[in-house]
C-alpha cells in the first residue's frame, strides 16, 4: 500500500512531555491511541470496576461485563472466591456466556463447539477430544489448562468488585491511597441493595466523560438546577481530593449554613442564576444527613472508569465503558442500603430524578461530551486549555480548579507512555 | 348498525374510545411541545415513573423519572423549560390501542404499547424508545379521564445521550 503521490499520513502534533494543563484533541479521535489504551490502560496495572459483590452473592452467581472493550465473566466460585476471566472461548473465539448474568453456574459451555470451562475459567472439556470411531480428535499432547482464556485478578472493597489483568497492580487500598479509600468507606459503610439499573449511550470518547466527572469547575455553571436550588456553589464549603498518582479523585460540597456569598453569581451575570424559579413540590430535595458529616454531595472516581456518587441521599455507581473511539456506555446502578426505612427508600427514589440520563443535574453531562467530540472534529492538532487553578494536580479546597482533570491526564500519560 | 349499539358492548366500546382519546391527547401534548398540558392529565396524587422492562421484571423501584405528585410533574416541565441544557429535539409518539385489563369501582387498569421517534434539530431521526404504558385511569370530578398512575416501561435498558422530554 502506498499513499497517493503528494499525500503522506499527517503526523500528529507532539504532546509536550509532562504537559497536563492541555490535551491534544487527537487523544479523543485517534484509532491507534484507542487500541493502545486497551493494552496499557485497561489491561495495565489498574483496578477496573466490574460489578457489585451483591451481583455475585452466592456460589454459581455470575455476571458478564467488560474491562475496557474486553468481554469478561465474573463468577462466585463454590469456594466462595470471586473469579474473573475473559469471556472468549479459546477454541475459535466465541463469547462463552451470552446473558447479562445468571446463577447456579457450575461451569460454562461455549455454544459453538461445546468446549467447557470451570468457574475459574480453566478449560476442562473438549467435545470429541478423543475423536469418534478412532478418527479425528485433538492431539494427545494438547494442554487444556494452558489453553484457557485470560484470567483476571479480582479484589473487593466495600461491596465493590474490581479486576485487573496485571500482576503489578498494588493492593486496592494502596492503589487508592488513604484519602480516597476513606471517601469510599464513608459512603459504602453497610450492605447495599440495587434499586435500578440503566445504560446511557454517549456519543463521545470515554475520556471526555471521565474528564467531565472529575471537572468540579463546570458543576455550578452547566447545571442550572444546582445553582438555583443551592445544592452546590463554588462559594460554598467543599473541595477536591486528588490521589498521589492523579488518577483518582473525590470532590465534595459541605452544606454551609446561610448563603451570604450567593450574590457572586448574580454579579457575574452567569446563566445559572435564575430568579424566581422554585419547585412546586420541594419534597424532591428533602434530604437527610445520613452520613452525619454535612457533606451533601460527593463525586468520586477510581481510575480508569469507576464513579461513586452521593448526591444528597441518591447513591449510585457508574461504570464507564469505551465502545469505539467516539462512543461509550455508562452503566448506572442506583443503590439503597439493605436496612433503608420505607421513608428513606422513597426519598432515594425521588432524588433519583437528579441523576441518570434524565437527571435534573446530570442530563447535561450526557450531551456535553458529544458537543466536544463534534466541536473538535477537525482540530486534532489543537490543545484544550486546562489551567484553572494553575497546572498542578494537588488536593484543593476550592472547586474552581481543574486539578483533578489534570490528575487524570497525569495518570493516563504515565500509563500510556505518551 | 343495530348490533353495534347492543346494550352489552356499548359501555366497553365507550371506555375504549375514551382511553384512545386520552392517549392521543397525551401524545399530542408532548409531541406538540405543549408540555404544560402534560401534568394536567394526572391527578394531584399520582405516580409517573419511567423505567425499563428489566427493572420492572426484577421489581426494582427506581426510575429515570419518578414523580408522586402533579407538582413534581410540573417541576419536570419547569426544569425542561428553564434549567436543563440539551439540543433541540422533538418526539413523535405512536401509541397502540389500549387493552383494558380490569375496570371496577371507577378504576381502570389499562396497557398500551408505544413507539417514540426522536427528531433532532439537524434532522436526524431515531427510534428512541419502545415499550408499554401501564396505566391506572380514573374519572375526575368533571367525568374526564386522568391518570392516577402511568408507569412507562421501556423495552430496552439503553438510552441514547439523554432523556430530556418525558416519554
Ligand atoms: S468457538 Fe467455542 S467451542 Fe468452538
Ligand atoms: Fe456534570
Amino acid at each position: 500500500m502506498t499513499a497517493p503521490a503528494g499525500i503522506s499520513p499527517e503526523p500528529r502534533v507532539a504532546w509536550p512531555p509532562g504537559m497536563v494543563s492541555g490535551a491534544p484533541y487527537w487523544a479523543y479521535q485517534d484509532e491507534a491511541t484507542y487500541r493502545l489504551e486497551q493494552k496499557r490502560v485497561f489491561e495495565g496495572p489498574v483496578w477496573n470496576f466490574v460489578c457489585l459483590e451483591a451481583d455475585v452473592g452466592r456460589p454459581g452467581d455470575y455476571r458478564t461485563t467488560f474491562v475496557g472493550e474486553m468481554p469478561v465473566i465474573v463468577v462466585r466460585g463454590d469456594d466462595g472466591e470471586i473469579y474473573a476471566f475473559e469471556n472468549r472461548c479459546t477454541h475459535r473465539g466465541a463469547l462463552i456466556a451470552l446473558d447479562d448474568g445468571g446463577s447456579g453456574a457450575k461451569d460454562f459451555q461455549c455454544v459453538y463447539h461445546a468446549w467447557t470451562y470451570d468457574q475459574k475459567g480453566t478449560l476442562k472439556g473438549i467435545a470429541f477430544e478423543e475423536g469418534s470411531n478412532g478418527q479425528g480428535g485433538m492431539p494427545r499432547d494438547f494442554d487444556k489448562a494452558k489453553n484457557s482464556p485470560r484470567k483476571l485478578y479480582t479484589t473487593t472493597l466495600c461491596g465493590l468488585v474490581f479486576a485487573s489483568l496485571s500482576d503489578e497492580v498494588p493492593p486496592i487500598e494502596e492503589y487508592l491511597g488513604e484519602a480516597i479509600l476513606g471517601r469510599i468507606e464513608r459512603v459504602l459503610k453497610k450492605p447495599v441493595e440495587v434499586i435500578g439499573r440503566f445504560t446511557q449511550a454517549l456519543p463521545n470518547n470515554w475520556k471526555l466523560y471521565t474528564e467531565n466527572v472529575k471537572d468540579t469547575y463546570h458543576a455550578s455553571l452547566l447545571h442550572l438546577f444546582f445553582g438555583t436550588f443551592r445544592i452546590t456553589r463554588l462559594t460554598q464549603g467543599g473541595g477536591v481530593l486528588v490521589s498521589e498518582d492523579g488518577g483518582h479523585h473525590a470532590s465534595y460540597t459541605i452544606d454551609a449554613p446561610g448563603d451570604a456569598n450567593s450574590q457572586e453569581y448574580a454579579k457575574q451575570g452567569i446563566r445559572s442564576e435564575s430568579k424566581g424559579y422554585r419547585l412546586r413540590d420541594p419534597s424532591l430535595l428533602d434530604s437527610v444527613d445520613e452520613f452525619g458529616d454535612r457533606i451533601q454531595l460527593q463525586i468520586l472516581t477510581v481510575f480508569p472508569g469507576f464513579v461513586l456518587q452521593q448526591i444528597h441521599n441518591c447513591l449510585a455507581v457508574r461504570q464507564i465503558l469505551p465502545k469505539g473511539v467516539g462512543q461509550m456506555e455508562l452503566n448506572w446502578t442506583y443503590l439503597g442500603f439493605a436496612d433503608d426505612t420505607p421513608e428513606m427508600r422513597k426519598r432515594r427514589l425521588k432524588q433519583a430524578n437528579l441523576v441518570g440520563p434524565a437527571g435534573f443535574v446530570s442530563m447535561e453531562d450526557g450531551c456535553v461530551g458529544g458537543f466536544v467530540q463534534r466541536g473538535v472534529a477537525t482540530a486534532g492538532d489543537e490543545f484544550s486549555v486546562m489551567k484553572m487553578g494553575g497546572d498542578g494536580t494537588q488536593t484543593d479546597t476550592t472547586r474552581a480548579t481543574e486539578a483533578s482533570v489534570r490528575g487524570f491526564w497525569k495518570a493516563y500519560r504515565n500509563l500510556m507512555g505518551i | 348498525m343495530g348490533a353495534m349499539t347492543d346494550r352489552g358492548t356499548a359501555p366497553a366500546a365507550d371506555l375504549a374510545a375514551r382511553l384512545i382519546q386520552l392517549n392521543s391527547e397525551y401524545a399530542r401534548a408532548i409531541d406538540d411541545a405543549r408540555f404544560e398540558a402534560w401534568p394536567e392529565m394526572f391527578f394531584e396524587d399520582c405516580l409517573y415513573m419511567l423505567t425499563t422492562a428489566d427493572n420492572h421484571a426484577a421489581g426494582m423501584p427506581a426510575g429515570l423519572m419518578y414523580a408522586d405528585s402533579r407538582g413534581m410533574l410540573f417541576d419536570r416541565i419547569s426544569a425542561l423549560r428553564e434549567a436543563n441544557i440539551y439540543e433541540r429535539q422533538r418526539y413523535r409518539h405512536i401509541v397502540g390501542l389500549p387493552a383494558v385489563l380490569s375496570a371496577a369501582d371507577g378504576r381502570v387498569r389499562t396497557e398500551a404499547s408505544f413507539l417514540v421517534v426522536r427528531i433532532m434539530r439537524d434532522g436526524r431521526m431515531d427510534v428512541f424508545a419502545t415499550g408499554r404504558y401501564l396505566d391506572l385511569v380514573e374519572a375526575d370530578a368533571d367525568g374526564s379521564l386522568r391518570f392516577r398512575e402511568r408507569v412507562v416501561v421501556c423495552d430496552s435498558n439503553r438510552f441514547d445521550t439523554l432523556v430530556a422530554i418525558p416519554l
